[in-house]
Formats: structure tokens, C-alpha cells, sequence
């Protein structure tokens, strides 16, 4: 599973590299993000711009990766392609998680 | 080949039950259904419907049985796409189709699903389901609107 992590201040925006967050990634995903959140920024975005499509399992992933993530700790998403927005839509995960339209505009309202 | 009510099947394909494999299937499905000329929008649904539907098959009627296929085959009507999947799999629970709710999520962080959604969404973006089983195989054809149902429920 390909996640880039890049430091923005006191932000860690981490990357999804890849076209799908399936049930044959989600496991590794879920991996991946707790590597790349363990002693980082309290505050994470991850940036699924480059994701086209996401399957149920693939959002349990994500939901798990919150769950996983050291107390205090906070995930924000950022740039949901249209089929991903439309299955965070219909389970109303949409009123889980706060979603910018992009990791820059997180980025920029983060910093007020 | 086109029958009565117009519908011609676009894709027929035989895959193997395992995760990989359905990635591929469904990439086939949607080059298939973007060569009929549905608009992104309806590729999208179908798309998220069979990966849910295939999903099901590999984890629960073949749950850690190796070798197991699925039959997989999508017609495109003027009105409709219909997919039907058979397997050789377990059988769906009381021989019924799943009532698919939408998980709760008014629970704290640490209790919210991370799983329970595949047959919401199936039955959310389906106009139509039917489930049968037959000489030990499950039927199950799924058949959606070409035109995007309103979504705002």
C-alpha cells in the first residue's frame, strides 16, 4: 500500500498513492497509517485525492485507522474523488469525519 | 445478443473468489459499461453494487474454501444494468437476502463499525434484487437504474 507522509507544521498530511482502498488493501492500509501516525502530529489529513474508488471494506480501514490512532489524536480527510464521496455520503460517515476539499484548504483553515 | 426487452449482454466472465480477481473483473465491468456509453456517474454505482455483491461472495459463500469461481454476467438495457453472479458457495443465511440497515454511528469513537455496510450499500443503489439457489449454486442478479436515483435520502 502506497502512503506518502509529509510534515506541514503541526499537521501530518499523509497521502494515498494509489487508485483503490479495496478489500485487498485494506488490512496494509490500516498498517500503513498506524507507521505513519504513531508519534507524528496529533493532527492528521489524510489526502485521498489520487483514490477513485473505495469499497465497505475499505472504509472500515479508515474507520479503523481513526480508532487506532493515540489518544488526542485527530483525522481529518481531505479530497474525495466522487465515488468515494458518494459511499462516505450513503452511510453517513460524512458526519464522522471533517472532509476539506483538499489538503490545502485544510491546511490553510488549520491555520486559521 | 439482444432479447425482448432490449437488453444485450455486454460481459460474461468467469473469475476467481479471491480479492485480486475481483479487482480485475470490475475493471473489466467498468470499461464495459463506459463502451455502452453510460456516464460515469451510473459506472460509479454499478461499480461500488458488484464490488459489495463480490465481496460477499469471497468472504462469506466461499469463506476459506480456495478454489472457488464466480460466474459473472452484465446486460445493459435502455432503462437498466443487471448483473447476475453465481457461485457454488455456502448459501445466503435462510436462503433470504440480507436486510442491509444502515449501521448505527451515533456511538462513541471507540465502538463505531468498521464493517456491516456492504448490503446497505447494495440495497441503497439497487432497484431490484433476487436471490435464488438452484442445484447447489446461489443466483444472484442485482439490477440498477441507468439514470442516477435521487441519493439526497
Amino acid at each position: 500500500m502506497d502512503l506518502g507522509s509529509h510534515h506541514c507544521g503541526d499537521i501530518n498530511i499523509i497521502t494515498v498513492k494509489e487508485a483503490r482502498i479495496d478489500a485487498s488493501v485494506a488490512i496494509r492500509f490500516k498498517d500503513a497509517m498506524r507507521e505513519m501516525t504513531l508519534g507524528g502530529p496529533a493532527q492528521i489529513i489524510l489526502d485521498l485525492a489520487q483514490v477513485r474508488f473505495i469499497d465497505s471494506s475499505g472504509l472500515g480501514a479508515i474507520v479503523a485507522s481513526m480508532k487506532q490512532l493515540p489518544t488526542g489524536h485527530r483525522l481529518d480527510l481531505a479530497g474525495l474523488t466522487a465515488d468515494v464521496d458518494k459511499v462516505f455520503r450513503l452511510t453517513r460517515m460524512d458526519s464522522i469525519f471533517a472532509i476539506h476539499d483538499s489538503a490545502e484548504m485544510a491546511v490553510r483553515r488549520a491555520a486559521g | 445478443m439482444t432479447d425482448e426487452d432490449g437488453a444485450t449482454c455486454v460481459l460474461e466472465v468467469v473469475l476467481a473468489a479471491g480479492s485480486a480477481a475481483v479487482r480485475r473483473a470490475l475493471a473489466r465491468v467498468r470499461r464495459a459499461l463506459m463502451q455502452c456509453g453510460l456516464p460515469e456517474e451510473a459506472c460509479g454505482r454499478s461499480e461500488i453494487v458488484l464490488a459489495e455483491a463480490l465481496n460477499n461472495i469471497v468472504e462469506h459463500a466461499y469463506a476459506g474454501c480456495a478454489g472457488g469461481e464466480i460466474r459473472l454476467r452484465l446486460e445493459v438495457s435502455a432503462s437498466q444494468i443487471a448483473v447476475t453472479l453465481t457461485d457454488r458457495g455456502r448459501a445466503l443465511r435462510g436462503l433470504d437476502l440480507p436486510a442491509g440497515r444502515r449501521p448505527d454511528l451515533d456511538l462513541s469513537c471507540d465502538a463505531l463499525p468498521e464493517g456491516g455496510f456492504g448490503w446497505f450499500l447494495i440495497r441503497e443503489l439497487s432497484e431490484s434484487l433476487e436471490y435464488s439457489r438452484r442445484d447447489g449454486c446461489n443466483f444472484l442478479t442485482l439490477r440498477l437504474p441507468r439514470r442516477s436515483p435521487d441519493l439526497s435520502g
